[in-house]
């Protein structure tokens, strides 16, 4: 994680900039919340203004059971993140996957409340303003939740051909930011969807 | 293709082949402003011309003044000049005084939005709605049940009784804007939004204007003239606007080609079959200087060509060319310059 | 205090194949090359958009004139327009940071080298995508139509139903596209400033050029991010029927220009920032002061990339916003203009009582005070909101906004150009022919813009093909177009320069100018891995410690 090249050691002792990892990765943070700002913007903006077509009421429950996975996601990834800092490999794989099967979970069940709202409630994309900003808003998280799927699949099968090693920790951690960037944008779209919204 | 040379001897002799009625268009200057609104933007831009005038005149000295008098003379010694980091005080004094200007600058502005934005329209306000199309205005009158296009008329307004006309400003399609800039600022016509503007004219006269907002291909020409009649000449324009079309046998021909071809679909004529809303109201064409949103002057050549091929004047206008044989082109538009 | 660097470039390599250059000029992540392919590039963009200009100009030389369609020419504003924001000034800039921030806080190369090159060839794509167009603009079995809905492709204008065919969508994407390659750099340009300045050079001793450059990418991660959003949105609409700016469907025209000008406005400042930035570096060395007031220029620069996200709906004072919202962002518009003034005053304190040099990149930074300061006040006039309901989308905002692109920015680019091409080439430029670009640069550009405010002020709404003969614009329209042939002169004789001295001009050697920033000492051009020993810094200016030991800043900053 060293940032700085070779100067005499009682000057680089005291000369210690910022991990440039994390610094990346909460720009892309910034960058990413000023898009999903824009969606919720027109969400926010355009409730109670469909002309006709399903309302939220009429068609959205609650998604608890993949709301209460995704974030737990977040424990489990920092549970991993704490084991390999401790290099407890073992630990670290097992927390990980199951962060895995949360994010998945939580990809299924949104697939699932999606093909009801098309299928049987005859909501679309281009039914009305509600469908438009639905499924953009809810689109997006979930898009941003499947790159993280692929992040996590990807350092899953790193770490179990055994490259994954303690000094990766800050690495996977600069991820593992991403991936609670995904969870806190859910507390933010659930809040606008299903509470305001409705 | 004209080549560049053309285009600059053409310049010499410059007369459009649809050239309007009067000898030379009034200066659309927002400096020679005709109307309260327009009147307030004048007073508070020369106020605002005087200031930033002012501040530019002051910098620019000291600019010019430190170009030439530090310019580097060559010396033997070839010293640096002293190394000077920064003075506390004068940084101050130059973020305060910019503060303070522009504090006044925002009062003097924040009193005019008020006073031209906040109006409260009088009872005896005329009262306009203006539709924005591709390429067209179109100007209804609720309240004296008329129907017209491109070409508005209002009362002038004394300035002690005024009679103002306020405008409700839609639009049919795209974005659009009204601006005439003697009268007043411009306004945008927006979908699904409601505008409005307001003008009370203190003199007499034509007055030009355009659409100034990007519409589409015919933009340019989507061009505005707002008639500023005295109270008898208004009253007269409403009394003959409110009549239906005119009828007459000698061009009953004409007006069956109209009534039994795709016209009908686009055009209204009151007192008629013909209902279609998507073109301009046609009941007083005759009444007009100019066709096209002002693209022409309305003449019997210019008339004829527009609908035999809207494309030469207004390539890309939404009027489709009518493919009527040459008999039944002057029979249309004789009906037609009947509509007075 | 040391700051050695070990000579390396007299070693000869025997020539390499052709394809090999290019290959390591194509996968290379060093950040000099980067840099300078993106110059380069927007080299390139900058004679295309140059070219559309004229044919505008052409067009507009007498009223009525035909010498392109209505349809041609509104494909060439919107393509002048989008070329010369994103793929001319924004890669510019982006390659001139690239090429002079790792050299200027003493690091080897940016953060994230390989992200570097990807962001270049993101925002090279992008441009790619943007003039296929011209081929593909009405699809695989149409003819070609580059898009023509204006720069900032106000809906529902760019809806289906009155924008068919996939012009829009080249726009569209093409700018997605772009966008991802910006914000990469925006990533890069703040890792890099935040996490590899070298030992000593605290925030407060860095230079102006990576403040302003830290500001501006902080400004990209927050303002580029709305533009792709919208366009996002815009896609949906177009591909899948949603209805976001669909007004038929209660969908609303006015936030597609919330979304776009909360991008478009702080976007210019993003454009002028760097701007900024080379002032700030060329006009100390050549009045042979520091900085006057470094602390106040940072704080301004960051208060500008503040208050910049604040003043958007000045863009939008005629669609009838109540009377408070017109106020607000009234004021807020003229507040962002304190700030900037500041500037000006502060340059104008680092000349004052400095010994003034009148080279060629010092002619243009002057060119560049001057026109600024008309630039700002032209937009102060525009920020007095009911003003603006008279001189908005004319020729007179047509004239403010090139006033400040063309007479700050470019003169500003110029002058960067001038400054760092002995650095970056190894030779230095032939000083006449950069003076004579100046001066016809300068006349080119008055003749042009100076008088394109008279017709906005005498009623000329812009984006129009052609114009009424009798309304006074006529001979205003002739003048301006004139002045489009001094500049192009001025352009071929700077490309001649450019050219020439880069062949045959003499050596530049380390430190032409007598400069005090570190990337002045390092070889001409500098070796791949920038500093042999990574310097350690005590003061904003390292390399006037060096010469003047007996006076070294750190005893006054």
């Amino acid at each position: 994680m060293s940032t700085i090249a070779t100067t005499p050691a009682s000057i680089e002792s005291q000369w210690s900039l910022p991990y440039k990892g994390h610094v990346g990765m909460l720009c892309l943070i910034g960058a990413e919340s000023a898009i999903f700002t824009i969606f919720v913007v027109a969400y926010i903006y355009y409730i109670g203004k469909s002309l006709s077509g399903p309302t939220p009421r009429e068609v959205l429950e609650l998604p608890i059971f993949a709301s209460i996975c995704l974030l737990s996601s977040s424990a489990t990834i920092h549970l991993a993140v704490g084991a390999l800092r401790k290099a407890s490999y073992g630990s670290f794989r097992l927390w990980w996957f199951l962060t895995l099967v949360l994010g998945s979970i939580f990809l299924f069940e949104t697939g699932r409340e999606w093909h009801h709202l098309i299928y049987d409630k005859g909501l679309t994309i281009s039914t009305n303003l509600f469908g438009s900003t639905y499924y953009s808003l809810v689109g997006l998280h979930a898009f941003h939740v499947t790159v993280g799927i692929f992040g996590l699949i990807t350092i899953l099968l790193l770490a179990l051909f055994r490259k994954v090693q303690q000094q990766h920790a800050p690495n996977v951690d600069t991820f593992a930011m991403y991936w609670h960037f995904v969870d806190t944008v859910w507390v933010v779209v659930f809040t606008v969807v299903y509470i305001i919204g409705r | 293709m004209r080549t560049l040379l053309a285009s600059l001897l053409s310049l010499a002799c410059a007369r459009s082949s649809f050239a309007l009625v009067q000898a030379a268009s009034p200066v659309p200057n927002i400096f020679k402003s005709e109307s309260t609104p327009a009147d307030s933007i004048h007073r508070l831009s020369v106020f605002v011309l005087i200031i930033t005038g002012l501040i530019f005149l002051v910098v620019f000295s000291l600019l010019a003044y430190a170009v030439v008098k530090f310019r580097n003379r060559p010396s033997p010694d070839n010293l640096e000049p002293p190394q000077v980091y920064g003075s506390n005080q004068i940084e101050l004094a130059w973020t305060v005084i910019p503060v303070l200007i522009v504090l006044v600058l925002f009062f003097a502005t924040a009193r005019v939005i008020q006073s031209v934005q906040d109006a409260v329209p009088p009872a005896n306000a005329v009262r306009v709605t203006a539709i924005g199309h591709q390429f067209w205005w179109e100007f209804r009158y609720p309240a004296l049940g008329i129907v017209t296009a491109n070409e508005l008329h209002v009362p002038v307004s004394d300035r002690d009784r005024p009679t103002p006309t306020y405008v409700t400003l839609l639009s049919a399609d795209t974005d659009h804007s009204f601006w005439v800039p003697q009268l007043a600022g411009k306004t945008d016509l927006i979908p699904n939004r409601i505008n409005s503007i307001w003008i009370d004219p203190h003199s007499t006269g034509m007055y030009v204007g355009q659409c100034a907002q990007y519409c589409g291909v015919q933009h340019a020409k989507m061009l505005l003239r707002v008639y500023v009649d005295s109270p008898d000449q208004f009253r007269a324009w409403v009394d003959a606007q409110k009549r239906p079309a005119q009828t007459s046998e000698a061009v009953a021909a004409g007006r069956r080609i109209f009534e039994s071809t795709a016209c009908v679909n686009c055009h209204a004529v009151t007192g008629t079959i013909a209902n279609g809303r998507f073109g301009p109201d046609l009941t007083h064409l005759a009444s007009r200087d100019t066709i096209a949103s002002g693209a022409a002057a309305n003449n019997h050549e210019n008339l004829k060509l527009w609908i035999r091929d809207p494309d030469a004047i207004k390539p890309g206008s939404l009027m489709p060319a009518m493919n009527l044989t040459d008999r039944d082109l002057e029979s249309v538009t004789a009906y037609l310059e009947s509509l007075k | 205090m040391s700051s050695e660097s070990i000579a390396l470039t007299g070693v000869h390599e025997p020539s390499r194949p052709l394809g090999n250059v290019l290959h390591s000029w194509i996968t290379t992540v060093d950040h000099k090359r980067i840099g300078i392919l993106y110059i380069l590039y927007a080299l390139l963009m900058l004679v295309i958009g140059g070219i559309e200009a004229t044919i505008i100009r052409i067009q507009l030389i007498v009223p009525h004139n035909n010498f392109v369609s209505p349809e041609f020419f509104n494909q060439m504003f919107t393509m002048h327009g989008t070329t010369m924001i994103f793929f001319v000034v924004m890669p510019m800039l982006f390659g001139f940071g690239n090429y002079l921030v790792p050299l200027m806080i003493g690091a080897r190369d940016m953060a994230f080298p390989r992200l570097n090159a990807f962001s270049f060839w993101l925002t090279a794509f992008g441009g790619l995508l943007l003039y296929f167009s011209f081929i593909g603009g009405n699809g695989l079995y149409g003819t070609g139509a580059a898009p023509d809905v204006g720069w900032w492709a106000y809906s529902p204008l760019t809806s289906k139903a009155f924008s068919p065919g996939h012009n829009t969508e080249f726009w569209t994407l093409s700018l997605l596209v772009s966008g991802f390659g910006s914000i990469g750099t925006a990533v890069n340009f703040i890792a890099t400033i935040l996490c590899l300045r070298c030992p000593g050079m605290t925030l407060g001793k860095m230079p102006l050029l990576p403040w302003l450059n830290l500001v501006t990418a902080g400004m990209v991660l927050f303002a580029i991010s709305p533009l792709t959003a919208a366009q996002i949105l815009l896609c949906l609409d177009r591909f899948l029927g949603a209805h976001f700016f669909d007004t038929q469907a209660g969908g609303s025209a006015v936030l597609w220009m919330h979304f776009f000008w909360i991008f478009g406005h702080p976007e210019v400042y993003i454009l002028v920032l760097p701007a900024f930035a080379f002032i700030s570096e060329i006009v100390p060395v050549f009045s042979r002061k520091p900085i006057f007031g470094y602390p106040i220029m940072v704080a301004a620069s960051v208060g500008i990339g503040f208050v910049s996200f604040s003043v958007w709906a000045h863009h939008m004072f005629t669609i009838g916003m109540n009377s408070y919202a017109n106020g607000f962002f009234a004021l807020t518009s003229m507040v962002v203009g304190i700030p900037t003034g500041i500037k000006i005053f502060n340059w104008l304190g680092t000349m004052w009582g400095g010994k003034l040099l009148f080279k060629t990149p010092m002619l243009f930074c002057i060119g560049f005070l001057f026109q600024f300061l008309m630039a700002g006040l032209t937009g102060i006039m525009l920020a007095a909101a009911p003003f603006n309901w008279q001189l908005n989308n004319s020729y007179f905002v047509v004239a403010h906004f090139h006033y400040v692109i063309v007479g700050g920015i470019l003169f500003a680019i110029f002058g960067a150009f001038y400054y760092w091409f002995p650095k970056m080439s190894g030779r230095l430029y032939n000083e006449t022919l950069g003076k004579l670009h100046f001066w016809l640069l300068i006349i080119g550009f008055h003749l042009t813009f100076d008088f394109m405010h008279i017709p906005g002020i005498l009623g000329m709404p812009r984006r129009i093909y052609t114009y009424e003969p009798g309304r006074g614009w006529e001979i205003w329209n002739l003048i301006v177009t004139i002045g489009v042939f001094f500049q192009i002169a001025a352009i071929i004789v700077f490309a001649a320069n450019l050219v020439y001295s880069i062949f045959k001009g003499k050596l530049a050697g380390n430190d032409p100018w007598d400069a005090w920033t570190l990337e002045w000492s390092v070889p001409s051009p500098p070796p791949e891995y920038n500093f042999a020993t990574i310097p350690v810094v005590n003061s904003r200016r390292p390399l006037w410690d060096i010469k003047h030991p007996e006076d070294p800043d750190w005893q006054y900053e």
